[in-house]
């Protein structure tokens, strides 16, 4: 191509019209008091309000604190510690459910929110399953799948598949027309149109959906072990609910917290580069041009 | 002459949708050369975009045929490029500007090296060089349109089709990129289809016009511009030649707004 040399007007100077905002270390510094403030607020309400607690439903915070470590991180070696036999297996299974919602999600909500009589064929069902509550289905699937891994496993994967999925289907189907066409008009193969269109293009709506599974599939984890199990978070909370260990109960419902706070911070650490674009596309939409 | 590069011949599109169904295009026939650069007007709601919908490969015509250089078009065809009026909804907003320039290229297999390549000419014929690692939507409207042309231009079309490009871009904009268009067409000896509304336009950036009723689209005329290869913002608008035919063609897409369907039907007032 030998393009003629054009009319070239100002250029840079508008290009870095939306520049993105500055951090400064104190603003950094800002955002981490703001983030860990309102815990700590909190923490010292509790830690207050049961100082004195004779209960012994209700015990102490500093009693349940002491408790923590000794419940969580003591055993004859670090592999025999309730942190290694309880905690680790339920993240696992946890974070296996998750992917094959992931992966199913994403893949059954492109092809259903691309392809339109599938949609139109398959919506009333994705409706129906959505309503059902995720944690009725755990004893209904102990008579199929018994109460191993792969029952607990699969609670977790279809609970939280159904927020992956229709948010995908949306994000799919709420493609720019126009990008479409151009799409089509450059002859964009299936795949191409897959993965450069549909995929980037429902980014957004992908990682919303992700980010409501992963809540629930938090939830169906600690469910799904209430019921016949022998390890898990969820079966520790319970046996030390039955046992009268009342502070170890209530570390397990610490140790669970913190594992959701600190599965969001993963999470949100992995969308952020995903979604770069998107929080600078909605910027300069709202800047109005 | 040889086979022309663009042959519509009889095109007529109904849409058929709820309701009753609407005859967007009668009866179309008309023939691009290759190498020329052929503007459309016409009416508002003449049916302009379903024309170049059905060029370009992306609707389908109820009946008549489009042949892109011999070939029949059922979909979109090998060898084409559009750039359309929403340029700021068809660039890619999760790529960077050389990126989207670069994605048509990837999918049509071109090599790495040859893709970095035609990628950085064509930002230079745009004007754009500097901008290729920001985002389309950090551009103002003028310069995401150029990048929507340079995408065009690296994909190295036989022809081009434009829809109404401009009409979104302010004044002083728009007759920068009409002098890239002109400039673009001549460098890359690219076939242009160029739809638009304003009549200036049409007569400054074509080689021909064809001038549409309004719906059930026909075609009123096709007329001929002898402004010459080189074309000047000042010197071709004020043009005498210039003058007689923005006077023609505005009359005669007046008549057409009155429902007029032949030129033997419109009334011009000024002889040209």
């Amino acid at each position: 191509m030998t393009a003629a040399q054009a009319t070239a007007p100002a250029t840079a100077q508008a290009a870095t019209r939306q520049a993105t905002p500055r951090r400064t270390a104190w603003g950094v510094v800002r955002s981490v008091l703001y983030a860990v403030g309102l815990p700590l607020v909190l923490l010292a309400a509790w830690w207050v309000a049961t100082a004195d607690s004779e209960s012994p439903f209700n015990p102490p915070l500093s009693e349940i604190l002491a408790t923590f470590g000794p419940t969580w991180f003591s055993g004859d070696s670090f592999a025999d510690t309730r942190f290694v036999q309880d905690v680790l297996p339920s993240l696992g299974r946890l974070l296996v459910g998750y992917a094959i919602a992931l992966v199913l999600g994403i893949g059954l909500g492109v092809l259903i929110g691309a392809v339109r009589p599938l949609r139109e064929l398959a919506e009333p069902v994705l409706e129906f399953f959505r309503a059902i509550p995720p944690p009725v289905m755990v004893p209904v699937l102990m008579l199929f799948l018994g109460v191993g891994t792969s029952m607990r496993v699969f609670v977790i994967a279809t609970g939280a598949l159904w927020p992956i999925l229709l948010n995908t289907v949306e994000g799919v189907r709420g493609l720019d027309p126009v990008l479409k066409d151009t799409a089509r008009a450059f002859r964009f193969g299936r795949w191409g149109r897959v993965r450069r269109l549909m995929l980037p293009g429902a980014s957004p709506q992908i990682v919303t959906g992700a980010r409501q599974a992963l809540s629930i599939a938090i939830i169906l984890m600690v469910i799904s072990e209430m019921f016949a199990a022998r390890d898990g978070l969820g079966f520790s909370v319970v046996q030390f609910q039955r046992s009268f260990a009342v502070p170890e109960m209530w570390s397990g419902v610490i140790m669970l917290g913190l594992l959701g706070v600190l599965l969001s911070f993963v999470f949100r650490v992995a969308t952020a580069a995903v979604l770069a674009w998107y929080h600078g596309y909605l910027r300069s939409q709202r800047g109005g041009a | 002459m040889s086979s022309p590069m663009l042959d519509v011949r009889a095109l007529n599109k109904v849409y058929a949708g709820r309701g009753d169904p609407v005859e967007a295009i009668a009866d179309l026939s008309f023939q691009v050369s290759d190498g020329e650069l052929v503007c459309v007007v016409g009416p508002s709601g003449a049916g302009k975009t379903t024309l170049l919908r059905c060029l370009a490969g992306l609707l389908p015509a109820t009946s008549g045929d489009v042949a892109l250089a011999g070939e029949p078009v059922t979909g979109p065809p090998q060898g084409m490029a559009v750039v359309l009026q929403e340029y700021g909804r068809s660039l890619f907003p999760w790529m960077t500007v050389a990126q989207n320039v670069e994605l048509p290229l990837k999918e049509k297999g071109v090599a790495r090296g040859e893709r970095s390549r035609l990628v950085g000419e064509a930002l230079e014929a745009v004007g754009l060089a500097d901008v290729g690692r920001s985002y389309p939507w950090q551009l103002s409207g003028g310069m995401q349109q150029r990048v929507a042309i340079a995408r065009a231009a690296a994909y190295e079309p036989q022809v081009l089709l434009m829809d109404e490009p401009f009409a979104a871009v302010d004044a002083q904009t728009r007759f920068e990129l009409e002098d890239l268009v002109r400039a673009l067409w001549k460098g890359l000896g690219v076939t242009v289809v160029f739809v638009t509304h304003d009549i200036d336009e049409a007569i400054y950036l074509g080689e021909r016009v064809l001038v549409l009723s309004a719906r059930p689209t026909v075609l009123l005329e096709d007329v001929r511009v002898d402004l010459g290869a080189e074309r000047d913002q000042l010197e071709t608008r004020g043009a005498p030649e210039f003058a007689r035919l923005r006077t023609h063609v505005y009359e005669l897409v007046q008549q057409a707004k009155l429902g007029v369907r032949s030129l033997a039907d419109a009334r011009l007032t000024h002889a040209g």
